[in-house]
């Protein structure tokens, strides 16, 4: 019926015609959105929260800027008194749950099931929920925050919103990841046992796990915190205390277990651009595996400091807890790089955008973990400086710049086009550099004794205006490189050049798919005989 | 395929209810684990008080009004145990094709979800404190009524597992012995509560 009144409308006037069409066009789009929102296939999922994640990055990013210029000259307030504060809150909760935490958990959930060789993702709907509860709660946040509530806010219901949108995040983040562990655990293509598995698939195996693991202890508090802060404010000390008891959720060593899928990213296309196969892949998977590690320093809420003082003994002691939940997450990425060197120097190496992203992504986040490291050695007294908001922002934008190289990675198998390198390579290197402006002057103003969570009335002996106004132009990059990113990813993948089924020889299943993958991922379901299977499929011999 | 992989036959289901009730039962460990040792360092942290005779230094955790219904609360530990057997009968008889069996035993497992609620709300009316009275009482209720949660969730699993049984998905075993997983975990977990909140108080 419908194409019958299309018909008659081409035939009787073109203004008609274009009338119908415009009428028709309204339906179309509601049907494109609601078949998006309503979608249970795993690739839309994980496209929408990478997608959003990346609108909330250009928002966080913003106020971040806003910030570094008002710290620039701290004696003179251009935002008022009162905001500055819920600025810091938005900006601190922003770069943890809206950009790094998103990011690697949408990537794994649209690629890992393609990457097992799976139909569909385990529990879809249990994945859906997860996005919606997620944005629900980083949006319920955000309201409550510019309502004057958040940590230290003075509106009391508005302390209590936040509260809840906390624990809503959280909770869509531990659905989301359950989804994708699951996925691998149980949907692997027959003949792929778990040490077969494709990297990036394992980390999203460990990544999800840390994340199921270490977010509902944030629940947790947050029930204490909402059933005191709206009864009885006694047990945490009310608004004014809500950081000291949270706190741990929106810094070091929590985020490092967002990272996790990002440091598995890189591993898994290191062996693709050096051609070879990843030589000593067990402690390949040891050293991501070591990355979750990170999750002791999340559940025990608490930081680790190397105390260098008394006996022997004690130092021992301290030396020993301090690298356990400090440096074994960083061990965990240098076991990574350094095996993935092994790997090229045995290949023959054919660089892209896509390897290039990720690689200086997780550059940028072991110099964050680096940065924690030291932030947590008591006598280099750096406990309570802009050092720390350094380290996070180096982490959470060497996330958002890996997964810009992952979706340049994966992007030809969920679009079927490709990004031009020269242009993800581009908009990378403001992101590269923004990332660095941002932080690097961070770290110098922190050992300089700038406060940490201070946006005003602060003073030290140092040039407070440049360390400040360059973080603020850092911020700012970021937000060009980004938008940049974003224009050529929306205009490639929708008129690029076409990728072909496998545009990078990879390793694994999901290059044995049409590009774009069709809704269930696979015709028909291949048997897996090594680690690399579309490898083996094209005669390269081990 | 796109490529010359060799095609594989349709594999084996691999229990994904049960791994998925593992992989949430840990969520469920480190929530309430959480909470415990947040509880704990809180009691550790409360002030002491010599007693009347200066013979003893006392916590000043529990105010001395309140007292702890242990009846209820060691009502609420039996119960649990007796709900296991429950979801236990259901995995036996579901394994041995006993629908009947299966479905009475999920129908009592769920009533015996609905007591565990029904001896928590008792501890709630006997105890007779206030939300607001202090640290102590918004701590104790932010606790035990999450637990209280996680007992409602487990109802909602077996009022699945239930309806699946009588609705004829009698080959659903899987999600019969999932769901007895979790109230497995589930009884751990109040073990935990039972000794820290209950017992050491």
């Amino acid at each position: 019926m419908r194409e019958t009144y299309h018909d008659m409308t081409t035939i009787e006037t073109h203004a008609q015609a274009t009338s119908a069409s415009q009428r028709d066009a309204v339906p179309q789009l509601l049907l494109g959105i609601a078949d998006w929102v309503s979608s249970s296939d795993h690739k839309k999922i994980g496209r929408l929260f990478v997608a959003l994640s990346w609108l909330l990055a250009l928002g966080t990013a913003v106020i971040a800027a806003l910030l570094g210029i008002e710290r620039i000259t701290p004696s003179t307030a251009l935002i008022d008194a009162d905001a500055a504060p819920q600025l810091l809150a938005v900006f601190r909760f922003g770069l943890v749950y809206a950009v790094l935490a998103p990011t690697f958990v949408g990537i794994a959930i649209a690629v890992a099931p393609l990457q097992v060789g799976a139909r569909s993702i385990s529990f879809p709907r249990l994945a859906q929920l997860g996005l919606w509860l997620w944005i629900t709660g980083v949006a319920t946040v955000i309201i409550s925050i510019l309502g004057n509530g958040g940590p230290a806010g003075g509106n009391a219901d508005m302390v209590d919103l936040y509260l809840l949108g906390l624990a809503v995040t959280a909770a869509g983040l531990v659905a989301a990841a359950t989804s994708a562990v699951v996925t691998v655990l149980t949907a692997r293509a027959p003949g792929m046992s778990l040490e077969r598995a494709p990297l990036f698939s394992w980390s999203a195996l460990a990544g999800g796990f840390a994340i199921v693991a270490s977010l509902p202890v944030a629940i947790g508090t947050v029930a204490y915190l909402y059933v005191d802060h709206t009864y009885a404010r006694v047990a945490f000390g009310g608004n004014y205390a809500v950081n000291d008891h949270l706190g741990w959720s929106l810094t070091q060593p929590l985020t490092f277990v967002f990272v996790v899928m990002a440091v598995g990213a890189l591993a898994d296309m290191g062996p693709v651009v050096s051609g070879g196969r990843q030589p000593l892949r067990g402690a390949t998977l040891a050293g991501i595996g070591l990355v979750t590690t990170a999750v002791l320093g999340s559940v025990t809420q608490s930081q680790h400091v190397l105390l260098w003082t008394g006996s022997v003994g004690d130092k021992i002691q301290s030396l020993i807890t301090f690298a356990l939940f400090n440096l074994l997450p960083v061990l965990g990425v240098l076991v990574v790089l350094a095996l993935g060197a092994l790997g090229a120097k045995s290949g023959k190496i054919r660089p892209n955008a896509a390897f290039a992203l990720t690689f200086l992504g997780v550059g940028m986040i072991l110099v964050g973990m680096l940065g924690n490291a030291l932030l947590n050695i008591d006598a280099a007294d750096l406990t309570g400086t802009v050092l720390e908001e350094g380290a996070t922002v180096y982490v959470s934008y060497g996330t958002l710049l890996a997964g810009l190289g992952a979706i340049t990675f994966w992007g030809p198998k969920l679009w079927g086009r490709k990004i031009a390198d020269k242009k993800a390579l581009g908009a990378g290197t403001l992101v590269l550099l923004g990332t660095v402006l941002a932080a690097f002057p961070q770290y110098i103003a922190g050992f300089q004794g700038q406060p940490n969570g201070a946006v005003a009335s602060f003073d030290y002996d140092g040039p407070v205006s440049l360390w400040n106004g360059a973080s603020a132009a850092g911020h700012a990059l970021v937000i060009l490189g980004l938008l940049a990113f974003i224009g050529a990813a929306v205009k490639d993948f929708r008129s690029g050049e076409h990728a072909g089924d496998d545009p990078w020889n990879g390793h694994t299943l999901e290059w044995a798919t049409p590009s774009p993958a069709p809704h269930n991922n696979f015709s028909e379901l291949a048997m897996v005989g090594s680690a690399e299977p579309v490898l083996d499929s094209r005669g390269v011999s081990a | 395929m796109t490529l010359a992989l060799p095609s594989a036959a349709a594999p084996a289901p691999k229990r994904q209810a049960m791994v998925a009730a593992g992989v949430l039962s840990v969520a469920a460990v480190t929530l309430m684990g959480g909470m415990l040792s947040t509880w704990l360092r809180f009691r550790a942290a409360a002030p002491t008080r010599e007693s009347s005779d200066g013979l003893y230094i006392i916590k000043d955790w529990l105010p001395k009004d309140i007292t702890i219904p242990e009846v209820a609360a060691n009502t609420m530990l039996v119960t649990f145990f007796a709900l296991l057997l429950m979801a236990q009968w259901a995995c036996y008889s579901a394994k041995r094709g006993h629908d009947s069996h299966r479905s009475l035993a999920l129908l009592v497992t769920f009533g015996l979800g609905a007591a565990i609620v029904n001896a928590q709300i008792a501890v709630y009316s006997q105890m007779g404190i206030g939300v607001r009275d202090g640290a102590y009482q918004s701590m104790f209720y932010a606790v035990t009524a999450t637990m209280l949660l996680l007992v409602v969730v487990g109802m909602a699993f077996t009022a699945v597992a239930w309806f699946r049984s009588v609705g004829g998905r009698h080959d659903d075993m899987e999600v019969v012995n999932a769901h007895a997983l979790y109230w497995y975990v589930l009884t751990t977990i109040f073990v935990a509560l039972w000794f820290v909140v209950y017992v050491q108080k």
